[in-house]
């Protein structure tokens, strides 16, 4: 006990003490880093696969399929892994720089590129065919979000489009016609002008700077694009997507929806399901709410996007992935297989939360809600343009409502904003290459 | 016995413990020195492994450019130069500096609730004070969600207050022109209570007898408040201060939390007269995955914050009175 203490008040100064402290704090460091990693096992023993979602309403459909896997492959054990949206990314960043992602995980549009470039997915090309999975048996748009440099990383597993939803108790009592399959664009501004009763707080339409729900559809059905097809420039200053911008921005002129700030304060969703809303661009994720909300389910409907110069909508869907450095990169491709399978479709399709995306078991998804015309949202497959996506969609996605906002209020002409939108994207994908 | 009492006792009692002397006389550097390395070694090395070495190795980044899954290219100063040209950048620190300067103003706000509250015979002061005390303790989370519910613009309980006296309201949490203030007023309501604990305390450390002499001699309420109270308490107005300054340049999850909406903040039209240095280093770092120029703009404020920190510190002089 006594030399102990004497050994730490050494009087060489600085000499053990310095040294000691250095030691505990590398002590502590490798202790963390070992912590962090799992013993390897060989060929025939039990593999333990982690998979890591994010919706807590999907667990119970994940966790049927994981019961199916597990039964036809008895040495592979499954575990979920749920955690929260707001912080998957953050986690999921910090795991894979760590080296401790999961095995396999979900993925959505965004983050697909940013993932595959910075090598943190596994590559499935090569193993797709020796495990039965066909690419064709899902939306060739969704596909293509998560192929990255000729490469596949991940197996669609759902996937949503916008369809036009209308109140039909606010258009008998301004008479106008409901929408249907052949409206234009001209058709909703009208209608939208119609409807619209500010002094009893009824909207036309709400027209927020959403992307996907609102303009990334309208540019594309004016023939523009969002991101040129090599990813390297932006298409928000070509006449096309301009108008597609326009769209909108005359809507909000027109005083047929709810100011900015009010859209704000107050989310367009609200407003459509408090029966003060005629139209809303909805996704197919919004529909469960809507069946569900005494106040609007039996005056409501859904059609597909009024055209512009042509018919698009904008596809966007989830995909599973595997880990680039996981332990069990056979097991793992395995698992995604079977994610992939129409077996593990059918589950999803009957707990009736996404559309999955392997084709033809969508009808029980339809059959789900028969008082709507969900099929619309199925028939929009046949012009799906896939979500726009590049290696860092955050850096300038995250910027885009912050550019156009002065446009949707009325203090900038669109085609400025669009210019300056343009630039900041140029530069953001600039910084990619 | 009077306050002031209670807080002279230990201060007496202290300096006749034998044991303190014991201490004083060992020679340094014995083996007491060993052990108090030793005691202290657990804090030392936490601080060192969670603070000091993340802050060495953010500055390291802040001249590299940081790819978003490790691994760092030296790019010298060019994080720092961009940081000057980005205009955003501009506004989040004309942002962080308007929205201190009005919480440094909640604190004459929170001497005048503690004196009020201070008061002899104050019926019911323990409800008072927990019921200040309350938003301290309540999470951010909720009290956004609480005050966005109040602000709304089409159904906010404000704005139907307002409209009751012929006023039509604003969208508070969404005009760029008010936002800023609308969240600094929640600002101060949540620091209110804090810093009226640390001016009760201090009220009730100056003697009664000051208080007397200055009746004896016919000094009026506002007087001696001035003359009396604030002097003696500005070891405490001080410390408020400090701590109110360093909280405010800091301000990240009130205005995150206010500028939300459910299709993410860049929605709100207000985001960019709200937005802070910090929600700028979020955006920067964990938004657009840019670690080198987030961790410039961390460095940034790490600055500012030891700049006016020092600055307060030389003031003081001119203004604090230790008892």
């Amino acid at each position: 006990m006594r030399n102990k203490t004497v050994a730490w008040s050494d009087p060489t100064p600085g000499g053990v003490r310095r040294r000691s402290v250095i030691a505990a704090v590398g002590m502590g460091l490798l202790l963390s880093a070992t912590a962090c990693g799992s013993g390897d096992s060989p060929g025939n023993e039990k593999v333990e696969l982690s998979y890591r979602i994010w919706d807590k309403n999907q667990q119970p459909a994940m966790q049927q399929i994981i019961d199916k896997f597990q039964a036809a492959n008895p040495n592979i054990k499954v575990t979920i892994q749920l955690t929260p949206s707001a912080e998957f990314w953050t986690k999921m960043q910090a795991d894979a720089t760590a080296g401790s992602a999961p095995d396999v995980f979900w993925m959505n549009g965004p983050n697909a590129q940013f993932y595959a470039s910075n090598g943190v997915l596994l590559p499935l090309s090569d193993e797709l065919k020796s495990n039965g999975v066909d690419l064709a048996n899902y939306p060739e748009a969704l596909t293509r979000i998560y192929s990255y440099e000729g490469k596949q990383y991940g197996i669609p597993k759902d996937f949503d489009t916008i369809g036009l939803w209308y109140n039909k108790k606010l258009f008998d009592a301004a008479g106008v016609k409901y929408p249907d399959e052949t409206w234009t664009w001209q058709n909703v501004a009208d209608a939208a002008r119609k409807l619209t009763n500010e002094s009893k707080g009824i909207y036309g339409i709400a027209a927020p700077p959403f992307g996907q729900e609102n303009y990334y559809n309208t540019i594309f059905q004016a023939g523009g694009y969002v991101i040129s097809p090599d990813g390297k420039t932006s298409g928000y200053d070509q006449p096309a997507a301009i108008e597609g911008l326009r769209f909108w921005t005359d809507l909000m002129k027109a005083k047929a929806s709810p100011s900015l700030k009010s859209m704000t304060d107050t989310f367009p969703a609200q407003t459509f399901q408090s029966g003060k809303l005629a139209m809303y661009y909805a996704g197919s994720w919004d529909a469960v709410a809507f069946a569900k909300d005494d106040n609007i389910k039996n005056d409501i409907d859904v059609t597909v996007l009024p055209k512009g110069q042509k018919q698009a909508v904008v596809i966007h869907g989830l995909a599973n992935v595997a880990y680039a450095k996981t332990k069990h990169p056979k097991e793992a491709m395995k698992f995604l297989a079977f994610l992939g399978s129409k077996e593990a479709a059918d589950i999803q399709a009957n707990t009736g939360t996404v559309i999955p995306a392997f084709t033809g078991t969508q009808e029980t998804w339809v059959k789900s809600m028969p008082q709507y015309h969900l099929q619309s949202y199925l028939d929009e497959l046949a012009y799906a343009v896939p979500y726009p996506v590049s290696k860092n969609t955050s850096a300038w996605q995250s910027k885009e409502a912050e550019i156009l906002g002065p446009a949707w209020s009325g203090e900038k002409d669109i085609a400025v904003a669009a210019k300056e939108l343009a630039a900041m994207m140029n530069a953001a994908l600039q910084k990619e290459q | 016995m009077s306050a002031a009492d209670t807080l002279a006792a230990p201060a007496r009692d202290s300096g006749s413990k034998p044991g303190g002397r014991a201490i004083r006389r060992r020679p340094p550097g014995g083996s007491e020195q060993g052990w108090a390395y030793l005691m202290i070694a657990p804090m030392t090395i936490g601080l060192a492994v969670f603070y000091l070495w993340p802050i060495a190795q953010m500055f390291y980044y802040s001249f590299t450019k940081s790819g978003p899954f490790g691994g760092q290219t030296w790019i010298g100063t060019a994080n720092y130069h961009a940081l000057v040209d980005e205009p955003s950048v501009v506004q989040a620190v004309v942002n962080t500096l308007v929205y201190t300067a009005i919480q440094l103003a909640g604190i004459p706000l929170a001497v005048l609730f503690a004196t009020l509250l201070n008061q002899r015979g104050l019926r019911g002061r323990s409800i008072y004070r927990a019921l200040y005390f309350l938003p301290v303790v309540t999470m951010p989370v909720a009290v956004a969600m609480l005050w966005r519910w109040m602000y709304n613009g089409d159904y906010g309980v404000i704005n139907y207050l307002l409209s009751m006296v012929g006023v039509r309201g604003m969208h508070w949490a969404a005009d760029p022109s008010v936002a800023l203030y609308a969240v600094a007023a929640i600002g101060i309501w949540m620091s209110l209570g804090y810093n009226l604990v640390i001016f009760l305390a201090g009220l009730q450390g100056i003697p009664a007898e000051y208080y007397e002499a200055a009746a004896i001699d016919g000094s009026g309420a506002a007087r001696t408040f001035l003359r009396i109270t604030v002097p003696l308490l500005s070891p405490s107005i001080f410390f408020a201060t400090i701590l109110t300054m360093i909280n405010s340049l800091q301000m990240f999850d009130l205005a995150y939390m206010m500028m939300s909406t459910p299709s993410g903040a860049s929605g709100n039209p207000a985001l960019p007269r709200v937005r802070t240095i910090a929600y700028l280093f979020y955006q920067k770092a964990f938004v657009e995955h840019d670690l080198g120029f987030g961790a410039a703009i961390a460095f940034v404020l790490l600055g500012f914050i030891l700049v006016m920190t020092f600055i307060q510190f030389r003031l003081q002089k001119r203004w604090v009175h230790y008892g």
